[in-house]
């Protein structure tokens, strides 16, 4: 994971065509060492296979934070972290300026978790003290009175144009969308923001309260960030969803069964 | 026995009758039950149980029953009875228990679940703790780890009389038994490195050297921090000792984390006047520990079980596994003590399993199925390993991983016999 990882084209292509002239993506999985708690790197694996499934090439780069962002990729990906790692990488990030710098030149952001709070304008510190975060989505979070673990469900913002979430969350964050940015979805189970709604986005950045790898179990997420990549994407076929779909349907049965 | 006070004696007598209850009554093999009531009866139980005893605590997120079992073995070489929590009931209750089980023997060994180890520290006046590794591992209900490492820093720190045995190849562990006055430290190793990437001191990415088996060095370019430097070393199949000699260690268990386990077990029985000579003959002897690792015949197949709960613990299972292409079955819950998060999943990585056969079990397979669908690992879903069972060739072997309450749904379907 210290090194730059180039997945190749392991899963094979299939029929379909991306927006004309994008034929590759870039994607970046910003700061691994710091944000990478609970299998994060889910988020990476989906969107590769979701791409390369569509014929579109991608490039994958886990920078570390002794590293430098890379200003020029097309997706950026911000995982969970323990509290003293997610201070350490949003000191690091502010000081950096690339990501912040990507996502003003219109660069599509999805952030996890700890991750989610750093990207607003501030989180809670390791003693609830407010901390400065990265300004790219206008959120702001605090520390709640108790820790959020468990399974999420919430409808997203129909403007989103995609099926109900499902996840898992483990956080103890309270966050509020400010007037530049939307609620990302209506938590029907579980908390998400603490105030009825879950996750928030606006133009090209999104994030969640649904840790790790929360695009596996929510595909259509994955592919609204792809298509704000790439441009409207081909369906795929049955067979390469069939296996997502089921375990998509058994978690939605089993916790609104609860 | 006589050193108890008669609330303890009271109190312990009445657990041990609850825990031949409950073994009669098939609930359990009665190594927690005992102790749950003997504690209600008397909350300073486990002080009293443990006064006058030497007691070495284990404590880790993987390896800490195998190293508590192999450290029992090797203080077999003094010819003296030894209390040990050997069914892996590793909180409170289980501590007492097993300590009420053996209150004549001099020496005890137990196995502690990682948030416990200040208390226990406290309540047992330990006379060594072995400190193993520390990795993520069921988030939903545990603390983090960075905060798990603080609080054995800072009890450590307040108990000078403890000795420590701790793997210095593990970053956070280095942190927390740096606390400690009087530290041996062994060169264990360490596959798992997701989570010390950063200096545990101040935050700074760590500079790591690349894989070499034996000797990894790591340092934070900001604040200092560095591995100790070590009196073991695990070099590849042996140990070399604080005098630099060299042992073969040839254990009966399997993989690299059992050697890792082994030394850290040597070093421990040599806190206790135990040379390598007399340590090592023992420690072979165990075969197997809490079903892991026998392979038992099931209709004319041999099946082996191997536990993994949690990243690191997968990454050293594969490890252990057959050579390709001996088919491997997975099997995955996500029951309380598992966690009930199956994320994790998602750092392990299977391409390893890539060229076997692999079928997929446990209450959580479709999370298992797409994680492999992601690694491009073919797979075939079976309802229950004993179905996987049927469909290797008779006379063929199958290795099978599985979680914690997944592992212990495999050994009751298969009558305890493994």
């Amino acid at each position: 994971m210290s090194t730059p990882q180039t997945p190749g084209a392991e899963h094979g292509s299939l029929p379909g065509q991306a927006r004309p002239g994008v034929s590759s993506l870039r994607l970046v999985w910003v700061y691994p060492d710091l944000l990478s708690t609970y299998g994060d790197r889910g988020n990476l694996l989906v969107l590769e296979r979701r791409a390369q499934l569509r014929g579109i090439q991608t490039e994958s780069i886990c920078v570390n934070s002794d590293q430098p962002v890379p200003r020029q990729a097309d997706i950026y990906l911000l995982g969970g972290g323990e509290d003293l790692p997610q201070i350490l990488a949003a000191r690091r990030l502010r000081a950096d300026g690339g990501l912040a710098a990507a996502a003003r030149d219109g660069a599509v952001v999805f952030a996890v978790c700890a991750g989610y709070q750093l990207v607003g304008l501030e989180f809670a510190g390791e003693e609830g003290q407010p901390l400065p975060g990265l300004e790219i989505l206008d959120i702001s979070s605090g520390r709640g009175e108790r820790r959020a673990v468990g399974e999420v469900l919430a409808d997203v913002d129909a403007a989103l144009g995609a099926p109900r979430l499902t996840g898992f969350e483990n956080h103890q964050g309270v966050t509020r969308a400010g007037p530049g940015a939307r609620p990302l979805a209506k938590v029907t189970a579980g908390i998400g923001n603490g105030d009825g709604t879950e996750g928030a986005y606006a133009g090209r950045v999104l994030g969640t309260y649904l840790h790790g790898p929360a695009l596996v179990r929510n595909p259509a997420v994955a592919d609204l960030l792809l298509g704000w990549a790439a441009g409207p994407l081909p369906e795929l076929p049955d067979e390469a969803e069939q296996w997502g779909r089921l375990l998509r349907d058994e978690r939605l049965a089993a916790v609104s069964g609860q | 026995m006589s050193k108890l006070q008669l609330r303890a004696r009271v109190a312990t007598s009445i657990g041990g009758a609850a825990s031949r209850v409950s073994r009669l009554a098939g609930r359990g093999d009665g190594s927690v039950i005992g102790g749950v009531i003997a504690l209600r009866l008397e909350p300073r139980l486990l002080s009293q149980l443990a006064a006058g005893k030497q007691i070495v605590l284990v404590t880790a997120t993987n390896g800490k029953t195998t190293t508590t079992r192999l450290i029992t073995a090797a203080l077999g070489a003094l010819g003296q009875r030894v209390a040990t929590n050997a069914f892996g009931a590793n909180m409170e209750a289980g501590l007492a228990a097993a300590l009420g089980r053996e209150q004549d023997a001099p020496f005890g060994v137990l196995e502690v679940d990682e948030k416990y180890v200040p208390y226990v520290l406290t309540a047992t006046a330990a006379r060594v703790a072995a400190l193993l590794n520390l990795s993520r591992d069921q988030m939903d209900r545990a603390a983090e780890i960075w905060l798990v490492a603080r609080r054995w820093r800072d009890a450590l720190a307040d108990a000078p009389d403890c000795q420590v045995v701790a793997n210095a190849d593990d970053p956070l562990i280095a942190w927390a038994a740096s606390g400690a006055k009087q530290v041996t430290w062994v060169a264990a190793g360490q596959r798992w490195r997701e989570d010390s990437w950063c200096c545990p001191e101040c935050g700074a990415h760590l500079h790591r050297a690349e894989h070499d088996g034996a000797g990894h060095g790591w340092q934070c370019g900001e604040c200092g921090f560095a591995r100790p430097a070590v009196s073991w070393t695990l070099d590849g199949s042996a140990v070399i000792d604080p005098a630099g000699r060299r042992h073969e260690l040839e254990l009966a268990l399997p993989g690299r984390a059992n050697r890792a386990n082994a030394v850290v077990a040597l070093a421990v029985a040599e806190r206790f006047g135990i040379s390598v000579e007399q340590a090592l003959p023992e420690v072979r002897k165990v075969t197997s520990v809490a079903g892991r690792y026998t392979t038992v015949q099931r209709r004319g197949r041999g099946v082996r079980l191997l536990l993994a709960k949690n990243p690191a613990g997968w990454l050293e299972a594969f490890d252990v596994l057959a050579p390709a292409p001996v088919p491997v079955a997975l099997a995955v819950n996500a029951r309380g003590p598992d966690g009930r998060d199956t994320s994790w999943l998602w750092d392990v990585d299977y391409r390893h399993l890539r060229g076997r056969q692999v079928f997929v079990a446990g209450e959580r397979k479709l999370d298992l199925a797409v994680r492999l669908e992601a690694d491009g690992v073919p797979f075939q879903l079976v309802d229950g390993v004993d179905k996987a069972v049927d469909l290797v060739d008779p006379g063929a072997t199958l290795d099978v991983i599985a979680n914690y309450t997944a592992f212990q749904q495999i050994r009751t379907a298969f009558g305890r016999t493994a």
